[in-house]
């Protein structure tokens, strides 16, 4: 890749967006999540998150959660003001323990999933979403 | 004089330049697993000498987002729809009449978007469906106009459109029509405001390329009103083409002006063929 | 009560016993998420549907808790287990205490 004086900026700008913004967010998002699971081990697998991979707009972007066993489903979107994003917890009468909905995110961020499964353990997955700023005016 | 050129032409290259060609998806749009929706066909007579095919702007949007309107439970624009399906049937004014009280069922209005911007002989002008639901208000109902753009008539055009859901606009540009059809042109292909951009520099040259991160469509507006994630409300084709000259930096036309009615004739043109989708899902 | 707030939800109409069923279900409402300000830089104030749940025949399917990242128009894709014919019913919780409810019968054949 061309170094252009462009390239460079966004390199700069992207790297402190990294080392800066989501650290409050992210240390919220951690508090959250040893809330939900009272500091428990948290297995990866078990539980699956999908998420667009670029959301062409941060105001509405599709995700499901679906955990085989699962009791409840915390979903959490790293980077937002506020991470928390939405709790399921399935009933008797639920059948695949899954669910989607239209989230909300601030930016470019992870959004994770953590599911509470019937037996007491914890399983965790995650995606990275891109959210775009749209070509007139964001 | 030079230098305002240069200036603009970087702009335009930081625009569309050196990014990835973005073609319209390869994808059907089929509602509600019912109507095949055409979303791209032979362009028009009138465009042979600048484009062989004319594409909806549904093709130029992610995947998420066309699924969103390819069922009408997962549409949120037809919730407005269904606000302006009560109006319709909702008697108002010193006429004691409501829509249905002269249209009957709203269903029975199918194919009417599809033929307007259209001529009217008695009054003797073109005519946006939202002219014509105003004179529908005001002279048969007794009821006060609505705004332009206000909601009700977003609304209400959002259920005019989906009626006609899967028929191809067909407005006529010959006739009596043809001035106005040739004033629309002529704005169409005029460079306005401090960025000297035409409708045809983003829309007819560019199309396809990235204008940022997004994809630039054909701006067909077969699809109007548009829901979009971005305002999570439906906007009417005026206000699209006030944003659109706005950010060419230049002093725009209002809702419901002469010029703008010209130009929506003309834009609506260039999609002759493609289907009717109103209300659609954008970004 | 939240103005326009309307809820929808689309059930298939007969199932055999025993048969998992999609359940889509969206309610207009503006979900305001507290993060935004108004025009002279107020902060407008949060007022959202906290939370959803859907039954059948009094028994749980889910039981869902929303935060203000829930988009405009809240809407979920779940699916159930369809036991015997019967009544689903569905409840919003709005912050401003308004409950919004929705039932839809389905048959088993």
């Amino acid at each position: 890749m061309e170094l252009t004086r462009r390239s460079v900026l966004q390199l700069g700008a992207g790297i402190l967006v990294v080392a800066s913004v989501p650290l409050k967010a992210f240390a919220a998002g951690e508090d959250l999540i040893e809330s939900f699971t009272g500091g428990a081990d948290i297995a990866e697998g078990g539980v699956t998150l999908t998420a667009p991979e670029i959301a062409e707009n941060g105001n509405t972007v599709p995700i499901e959660v679906d955990a085989p066993g699962a009791s409840e489903i915390l979903v959490m979107a790293m980077g937002n003001p506020t991470p928390n994003v939405a709790t399921f917890k399935f009933g008797a009468l639920s059948a695949s323990h899954s669910a989607s909905t239209r989230i909300r995110l601030a930016g470019t961020q992870e959004v994770v999933a953590i599911a509470k499964m019937q037996d007491g353990s914890f399983a965790r997955a995650s995606a990275t979403v891109k959210v775009t700023i749209g070509g007139c005016g964001g | 004089m030079m230098k305002l050129a240069g200036v603009a032409g970087i702009f335009l290259v930081g625009f569309f330049g050196a990014v990835a060609y973005a073609d319209p998806a390869e994808d059907t749009l089929i509602l509600n697993e019912d109507i095949k929706m055409v979303t791209k066909t032979a362009a028009p007579a009138h465009l042979s000498d600048v484009m062989d095919e004319v594409y909806s702007g549904w093709l130029f949007r992610g995947t998420e987002t066309r699924a969103m309107q390819a069922d009408d439970f997962d549409n949120p624009g037809m919730l407005f729809v269904e606000q302006a399906e009560g109006v319709w049937n909702t008697v108002e004014g010193s006429e004691d009449k409501s829509c249905a009280s002269c249209h009957g069922a709203s269903e029975e209005m199918a194919g009417v978007k599809a033929v307007y911007p259209k001529w009217n002989e008695t009054a003797g002008e073109v005519r946006t469906i939202e002219m014509q639901v105003n004179d529908c208000r005001e002279n048969q109902m007794g009821a006060e106009k609505w705004g332009y753009t206000s909601g009700n008539m977003v609304n209400m055009t959002a259920l005019l459109a989906s009626v006609s859901r899967g028929m191809p606009v067909n407005v006529a540009i010959d006739g009596p029509a043809q001035s106005v059809w040739e004033d629309g042109k002529e704005l169409y292909y005029t460079r306005t405001g401090q960025l000297e951009m035409s409708c045809a520099n983003c829309h007819e040259d560019n199309y396809g390329s990235m204008i940022r991160a997004d994809h630039l469509s054909q701006g067909q507006i077969n699809a109007f009103p548009v829901y979009r994630l971005k305002n999570t409300k439906l906007n009417a084709v005026h206000s699209r083409f006030k944003g659109c000259v706005r950010d060419t930096r230049a002093e725009t036309y209002s809702a419901g002006s002469p010029e703008f009615i010209a130009l929506e004739l003309y834009v609506s043109s260039r999609g002759n063929g493609l289907s009717v989708e109103g209300p659609s899902v954008r970004n | 009560m939240a103005d326009g707030v309307k809820p929808r939800v689309k059930v298939p109409k007969t199932a055999a016993a025993g048969d998992t069923i999609t359940i889509k279900t969206l309610i207009s409402h503006k979900m305001e998420s507290g993060q935004r300000k108004d025009g002279d830089g107020n902060v407008i104030p949060r007022s959202i549907i906290n939370r959803f749940t859907c039954d059948f025949n009094g028994q749980n399917v889910i039981d869902i808790t929303l935060e203000a990242a829930i988009s405009t128009n809240p809407y979920f894709e779940f699916q159930a287990i369809v036991p015997e014919a019967g009544e689903f019913k569905f409840t919003w919780y709005d912050d401003d205490g308004s409950v919004y409810e929705e039932t839809k019968e389905i048959s088993v054949s």
